[in-house]
């Protein structure tokens, strides 16, 4: 079977926050069937592609199988961080469900709700 | 079976939920409320207050609370471990010696204060002992903004609370011991674990991430199905359930909303995560990657097989310092062309900024309702969408340009694009900047004290 694109909001969630200027943003499969899906497709090339333009530095990515979760940080990501920023979102809580708006690659046959 | 020890957190942060603490305490069986008051903002702003008033500088509205619960906690022997006491700890326990004299329980509360982590009148006895104080983000020493720093606290671990409570405390008030301190501290007192038991204290520091922005990890903010969580309006908040092993169960009182789920509790053991396998305490190193997750129950996650390595030398200090000033104006733009209308605002405001010559070191646009939380990412709005809130900020070293700045938003209403509303709240405020410092000093040049204040 084929594959197809799905927006990450239909295969993971997610939490964001902050630490200084660096966002950190937490994203976990919705089911352990998902996670090789994540850890195959959303590379920290793929979600610094996914962030031009709002963050300033490099992004890291580490893995938590135990988890089925995947932790990246934005560097440079929020204005200055903390007091300094001027953004709406300082604090990067949102930043979570900005990168649920990914689309990523799934096999065709994956049951996905 | 052995005993297990139950630990509930009542506040997530400075402005957290009043009710929970009271709910914590009567809705079941518990053994210690922590409440977690502090963040690195948090103790600036505590520090402004000092500064103008030597008796405040601490959480002032956790002494009512306290107050109003101090009858139903020494009725059943429920402990308090807080680190409310900011950057007075010791105002902030005599202020608590008082609540306890107005309720008549002189003699059955002790209060114990951990103070140590203000080391703000030694910094230059520390530069002296050849710790420059270097910024852990830029390498810069801390000489470069020497004479604008506000304050300076370390961040102390879990030992000088487990002291506390060795000398009999019923109320634990602390400064700036850590978030996660405050749920280890009675874990390593009850179970008596040893200093260098790394997998235990790496345990009970998850504990103590779990428990530290209340219901973040019960429903709070979780995304997963959440237009179903039931009964938000009245949220339970977490329980550790901890056993000497060092596994524990995370749960909430009977009857109250909120879910207690593997993925509210994987939400918030991800929120504010660096390198999940070296997430560095004052009192150990935990590894994230061993954690793992079952649900045992509805509204219980069993956590386990947690591993931590030794603690490090140094501890993590944070100092605050002047920086500048800033201040956000914002402008609401009716249907239609409401977007092009803020946009024209925009370019309108800043061609006067530039033709009055203010210089700024930033000047951000967000167009609320349209890109001000997932820029570029949301895509053009709708043609036809209903309004727009431009919202402009401004940031300087100096005061003077921002309080000008402040000046020229409300014109636009007259003199600029038609449509326009939202200004009830007058001028925007100049907010002075205080900025954060991380630096490293060596454990051997912290000594935590501990203080029992008898009521």
């Amino acid at each position: 079977m084929s594959a197809r694109k799905v927006m990450l909001l239909r295969v993971a969630h997610a939490r964001s926050g902050d630490k200084g200027d660096t966002a950190n943003i937490g994203l976990i499969a919705l089911k352990p069937e998902y996670y090789p899906i994540l850890e195959e497709a959303v590379t920290a090339e793929r979600v610094a592609k996914h962030f031009e333009g709002m963050t300033k530095g490099r992004v890291e990515r580490f893995e938590l199988p135990n988890l089925y979760a995947l932790n990246f940080l934005l560097h440079g990501a929020l204005g200055g961080g903390g007091t300094l920023s001027l953004k709406t979102d300082a604090q990067g809580k949102v930043f979570s469900t900005a990168l649920l708006r990914m689309e990523i690659p799934v096999p065709g046959g994956l049951d996905v709700d | 079976m052995a005993r297990t020890l139950r630990i509930a957190s009542g506040q997530g942060f400075w402005g957290d939920w009043l009710e929970a603490p009271r709910r914590q305490v009567e809705g079941g069986p518990i053994d210690y409320l922590m409440m977690d008051y502090l963040a690195e903002v948090t103790m600036s702003i505590m520090q402004k207050q000092r500064a103008r008033d030597p008796a405040v500088g601490y959480a002032k509205d956790f002494v009512p609370l306290l107050e109003r619960l101090l009858p139903a906690l020494v009725e059943k022997g429920v402990k308090v471990i807080s680190n409310a006491g900011g950057v007075n700890p010791c105002a902030c326990a005599e202020a608590v010696v008082e609540a306890v004299q107005r309720q008549n329980l002189g003699g059955r509360v002790k209060i114990g204060v951990v103070t140590g982590d203000d080391i703000l009148d030694r910094l230059e006895e520390l530069e002296s002992h050849g710790h420059p104080l270097s910024n852990m983000d830029t390498g810069e020493p801390l000489a470069s903004v020497r004479d604008r720093v506000q304050s300076a606290n370390v961040y102390i671990g879990a030992w000088p609370v487990v002291e506390a409570l060795e000398r009999g405390a019923d109320v634990v008030i602390t400064g700036r011991v850590t978030d996660t301190g405050l749920t280890l501290g009675p874990m390593l007192h009850e179970f008596g674990w040893a200093p260098d038991d790394w997998d235990r204290i790496a345990a009970g520091t998850i504990a103590g991430h779990i428990n530290e922005c209340g219901a973040q990890c019960t429903g709070g903010n979780c995304l997963v199905d959440w237009e179903h969580i039931p009964n938000m309006a009245d949220p339970g908040y977490p329980i550790v359930d901890a056993a000497p092993d060092g596994s524990f169960h995370v749960t909430k009182h009977p009857g109250t909303g909120g879910r207690v789920t593997v993925a509210s509790v994987t939400e918030q053991l991800l929120y504010e995560m660096g390198d999940p396998t070296n997430y560095i305490t004052p009192d150990g190193i935990v590894d994230f990657t061993t954690i793992r997750l079952e649900q045992a129950g509805e509204d219980n996650v069993r956590v386990s097989g947690v591993r931590g390595r030794p603690a490090t030398d140094s501890l993590k200090v944070s100092i605050s310092y002047l920086y500048g000033f800033k201040a956000v104006g914002t402008l609401v733009y009716a249907w239609p062309d409401a977007y092009e209308k803020a946009k024209a605002a925009d370019r309108i405001l800043r061609e006067r900024l530039e033709r009055l010559g203010l210089e700024f070191e930033e000047i951000l646009t967000e167009y609320v309702g349209v890109n001000a939380t997932h820029g570029p990412l949301a895509g053009e709005p709708d043609p036809d969408i209903a309004e727009v809130q431009l919202r402009i900020g401004v940031r300087a070293r100096d005061a003077a340009p921002v309080r000008r700045f402040t000046r020229e938003i409300a014109p636009l209403i007259l003199n600029g694009p038609p449509s326009v509303t939202g200004f009830a709240g007058g001028r925007p405020k100049v907010e002075e900047i205080v900025a954060f410092w991380p630096a490293l000093v060596p454990k051997s040049e912290v000594q935590p004290e501990v203080e029992i204040f008898e009521a």
